[in-house]
């Protein structure tokens, strides 16, 4: 082994934990950069990726088996303009029951699904991703896009209500189906006498927009009997509820993927940087010996890039392995199907790891390397002279136990390495503030979505729309023939009944406005529902309504102007008073007092009534009295309590935790690589100190005390800074998906908790500072006194 | 009979397979000695010094200080008992040279929890009676050798040590500090602190000490009064 070995071997041995922090930097860093590298990838245009990476579907469409055959329709795949065609595939609308291990309890009406009959999941469109579980191979199975692997579904209005297993789940980003089956299934699944219908998916030279993909439509309309073609959905729309979808995450994904990297490279460089820099009296006597300043530079870049290597390799495997749940959640999110990190990202975060260490202990050792080879010995391991002496004076001024008024001085004799440990406490207490922060946001977003602040819902419609919940509010209704006099006789009648209202769906058209407009009419006061308001008020009467972000921005109008709807050939004037908070919508609606429409619209009643308890009443047994008050009417009660949180809001929740966890981890690693530096170069002091009787309990005082400013320093400056990015964040990812945000979704640090949350700083400081406040207790006396 | 102040019995000193650095040594110093152990490099001066200290602990034997059995201490009690029982002056100072004069030697009696104010006092009666009082708020970087280890002397007598501890405490001094501190040392002695010395200095020794301990290879080779020999 050369000379130029054996110091590196000797430097990177000897000094054990520091090459131990090292690597573990290196580690985290590389980690934190893969998963954040792997979220900006992953946030980049994800559903033309995604769409891409499925050869997805520009045209699904839906043809009539009665008025046309299999093989005129697999003709079309030569029409001209079409570039790539699957099909035909039978395909049935099913209505089922929940069964065991649905997310909803059993027995509970799903919405319709559509459901196509398919041999394998692959195809030249469409080529479906398997999530989960297998492709069905037999009867009585099918791959949901939805419903959990394992449940079972029981089809309704079908001969014996067969049951069918969720074999696998799938994902289509061209949204095709709502579950697979076998192409001899559908058969069992149409209803007798149900149309028979067959789906053909189309690729297109080019379908870039609504005019394109009019045109191959009509031209596949041609080529089919006339009528044969009963509906199509285009890839464009698809694409466009998705990006409203994704785009409302997008910013926070980014945001926390550059906290990630910009951290990594903050440690990594900080850690480098000590490692070097506190060997300049090593330096020295290799320079004594006859070192080159080359050679020093050579000998430190090696020993800082052992470590570093070793823990980027493992960082690497690490980042790589926790990409798997993260990168399933923006897939979740996205509707993606990123199986793996990129390539590019681990090359890049390699490269950037290695490279920084390089760059950072070149330029620290070449600084150290200049020095002249008797200031580098006299200049040894401690601070230099003078620095922090008046931090000294002054913290021995101040009335408290001399062990936390020393420890309280020393980050001043360091600036450099201090200012590096504050950054890295700010960073962590940022990420943990933004976190939160957005955590509690999307709380909000979700209460806001289910404005479920009813105890019990009385619906009377068969319920048609909507994944995985009861539907209601959505969707085409058939409503009962249940008299609404009673029904609301009942529930007055019902002790323990605090408020309801009624809630009535109907479509009318807007002034010069294409389309259809849903309007939700609410009978009784409605301003207890859970719905957030952004600006204005919630109506108080006929003639007044609230209207989401979406329909003032499709309409051009703001609070307090007058809208016309239409309805029934009616005029309808409207006042907008208020613009209201509504996640949920993607379309245009109108939120009102069931008075508004009553001219226009005499029979409307409503279709789900929402009743909120008094308090102390058991929720069940309202329930069940009522049921039973109800059911001669032909109508029930139910619990409006067992949605929850959405599958999409949990994963989000899980995300943060890691990404938080992780950011903090590094700045508490980045804190414990500066305290290990600092109590090594006091070392000498720390047995002066314990030669004149300091106790171990006060020299860990001490070092605890070293980075209590530190700590609520950070704290103090990332707490504000977390909250300032969640505060523009937030709002960016409303504007994304074209919603505004109202102050509850946005204003949602309580005071406490930013305090806790600056407290937060100090308990990074503090954890990050245990480890060698341990070792600085348990250090012998009388060997930190012989060392120089 | 006087009780003595330091009592050791059948210390000996082991590290891994090496010779041993004190080999079964009893030694007895009674309150108000000064004793001197002389000997050459790697002779176990500094091992005993340690383990008066309880910086250390024997391999075998007791050590026993004031009434405290150095030996079975821990590390947080052991600690307690330099602060109570020991001063120690060291070769090289080991002054904190970020802190003030005053500062380092108030610091034993602080890290006792004595109040401040009285700290003080006892701090500025000592640089006064060590006439460094001048320099009390200077920082030890710009004092002279001879100066610095008076506030290291200051600064070991803070607390009223029954036990003053000096390792070579001349041996980074020109010859005229020297000299200062061979006199503080015996002006020490001369109003009835007890201390042990340790030494290459035969002419310290004979001036500040009233016995004098000769360790070869970890044994006491020779142990004499000073007045003896003269």
């Amino acid at each position: 082994m050369s000379t130029l070995g054996k110091v590196v071997r000797a430097g990177v041995g000897r000094r054990r934990v520091q090459t131990v922090v090292t690597g573990l930097a290196a580690m985290m860093a590389v980690t934190a950069s893969v998963l954040g590298g792997s979220l900006l990838v992953a946030s980049a245009a994800p559903f033309d990726h995604a769409f891409a990476g499925q050869h997805g579907a520009h045209l699904t469409a839906q043809f009539d088996a009665g008025r046309t055959t299999t093989a005129q329709l697999s003709a079309t795949a030569h029409v001209a303009g079409v570039a790539a065609a699957s099909g035909p595939f039978p395909t049935a609308t099913i209505s089922a029951h929940s069964g065991a291990g649905t997310a909803l309890p059993p027995g509970v009406d799903l919405p319709p699904m559509t459901v196509v009959g398919r041999a394998g999941p692959g195809g030249p469109v469409d080529d479906v991703t398997l999530t989960a579980g297998r492709w069905v191979t037999g009867p009585g199975e099918i791959v949901s896009a939805g419903i959990p692997l394992g449940s079972t579904l029981r089809v309704l209005g079908l001969p014996g209500s067969p049951t069918l297993t969720v074999v696998g789940v799938a994902r289509s980003v061209s949204s095709t189906a709502d579950g697979w089956v076998t192409p001899s299934e559908i058969t069992a699944l149409t209803a007798p006498g149900a149309p028979r219908r067959y789906q053909m998916l189309y690729r297109f030279a080019a379908a870039g927009t609504t005019a394109q993909i009019a045109a191959d439509r009509a031209a596949i309309s041609a080529a089919v009997p006339a009528g044969a073609l009963t509906g199509a959905q285009s890839w464009l729309n698809v694409k466009l509820g998705t990006d409203r979808n994704t785009a409302l995450f997008i910013p926070f994904l980014i945001a926390f993927g550059v906290l990630g990297v910009v951290m990594s490279v903050l440690i990594v460089g900080n850690v480098v940087a000590g490692a070097v820099g506190v060997s300049t009296r090593r330096i020295g006597i290799l320079k004594a010996i006859g070192f080159t300043p080359a050679q020093v530079v050579r000998a430190y870049m090696g020993q800082a890039l052992v470590p570093a290597a070793v823990g980027t390799v493992i960082g690497v495997v690490a980042g790589n392995a926790l990409a798997i749940p993260v990168l399933s959640t923006t897939n979740q999110l996205y509707g993606t199907n990123t199986s793996g990190v990129a390539p590019q990202v681990d090359v890049a975060v390699i490269a950037g790891a290695l490279g920084l260490t390089a760059v950072t202990a070149w330029a620290a050792a070449l600084r150290a390397g200049r020095l002249r080879t008797v200031d580098a010995l006299a200049v040894g391991r401690t601070p230099r002279p003078g620095r922090g002496q008046r931090a000294a004076r002054l913290a021995a001024r101040l009335p408290l136990p001399r062990p936390v008024s020393l420890g309280l001085a020393h980050p001043f004799a360091r600036p450099a390495r201090t200012a590096a440990m504050v950054a890295a406490i700010v960073f962590g207490a940022t990420a943990a503030t933004f976190a939160i922060g957005v955590g509690a946001s999307l709380a909000q977003v979700q209460a806001a979505k289910n404005h479920d602040n009813a105890d019990v819902i009385v619906p009377t419609f068969a319920p048609q729309s909507g994944h995985g919940r009861v539907a209601r509010n959505r969707g085409p209704r058939t409503p009962t023939s249940a008299d609404p006099a009673a029904i609301t006789a009942a529930v007055n009648a019902q002790t323990g009944t605090r408020a309801y209202y009624g809630t009535a769906e109907t479509e009318v058209s807007v002034a010069g406005v294409t389309g259809s407009t849903t309007v939700f009419a609410f009978t009784g006061n409605a301003s207890w529902a859970g719905y957030r308001m952004i600006s204005g008020s919630w109506f108080h009467g006929p003639g007044q309504a609230v209207v989401p972000t979406t329909f003032l921005t499709a309409t051009g109008t703001r609070v307090g102007d007058t809208v016309t709807l239409e309805d029934y050939g009616k005029a309808v004037p409207v006042r907008i008073v208020g613009e209201v908070f509504d996640p949920h919508t993607q379309t245009m609606e109108v939120l009102t007092d069931a008075g508004t429409l009553a001219a226009a619209e005499p029979n409307l009643h409503p279709d789900t009534y929402s009743i909120a308890v008094k308090p102390g009443t058991e929720v069940r047994g309202y329930i069940h009295k009522l049921d039973t008050a109800l059911r001669p009417l032909g109508v029930s009660a139910q619990s409006d309590q067992f949605q929850g949180n959405s599958d999409v809001i949990l994963a989000l929740d899980a995300l943060t935790a890691i990404l938080t966890l992780m950011l903090v981890a590094t700045a508490g690693l980045g804190v414990l690589n500066a305290v290990v530096l600092d109590t090594r170069e006091r070392v000498h002091d720390l047995g002066v100190h314990k030669a004149l009787g300091m106790t171990p309990r006060q020299a860990v005082t001490m070092v605890i005390a070293s980075v209590v400013v530190i700590g609520l320093t950070g704290g103090a400056t990332g707490v504000p800074v977390g909250a300032a990015l969640q505060a523009t964040i937030v709002p960016a990812m409303g504007h994304s998906a074209g919603i505004n945000m109202p102050a509850s979704v946005i204003d949602v640090y309580h005071p406490t908790e930013l305090v806790l949350l600056g407290l937060g700083g100090l308990l990074i400081a503090v954890l990050g500072a245990l480890l060698p406040a341990g070792w600085a207790a348990r250090t012998r006396t009388a060997t930190a006194l012989r060392t120089e | 009979m006087t009780t003595p102040l330091i009592e050791l019995r059948d210390v000996s000193r082991r590290y891994d397979d090496d010779p041993p650095a004190l080999a079964e040594v009893s030694l007895t110093v009674a309150p108000g000695e000064a004793v001197a152990v002389l000997g050459p490099s790697g002779s176990g001066k500094s091992t005993l010094l340690n383990l008066l200290a309880g910086l250390d602990r024997p391999s075998a034997g007791t050590v026993t200080v004031a009434g405290v059995r150095v030996d079975e201490l821990g590390e947080a009690a052991s600690a307690r008992y330099r602060r109570a029982s020991i001063g120690m002056v060291f070769q090289f100072f080991n002054l904190l040279d970020d802190l003030t004069v005053v500062d380092n030697v108030v610091l034993p009696a602080q890290l006792a929890g004595l109040a401040r104010g009285e700290a003080r006092r006892r701090a500025a009666e000592l640089l006064e009676a060590l006439g460094i009082d001048r320099h009390a708020h200077a920082y030890p970087g710009r004092l002279s050798g001879g100066e610095r280890q008076r506030v290291a002397v200051a600064r070991a007598l803070m607390n009223r040590p029954a036990l003053l501890l000096a390792d070579e405490p001349t041996g980074a001094l020109d010859t005229a500090s020297g000299e200062d501190v061979k006199d503080l040392l015996g002006d020490l002695h001369a109003d009835g602190q007890t201390i042990v010395l340790v030494t290459h200095d035969v002419a310290l020794a004979q001036s500040c000490a009233t016995r004098t301990i000769q360790l070869v290879d970890g044994r006491i080779a020779a142990d004499s009064h000073v007045g003896a020999d003269r």
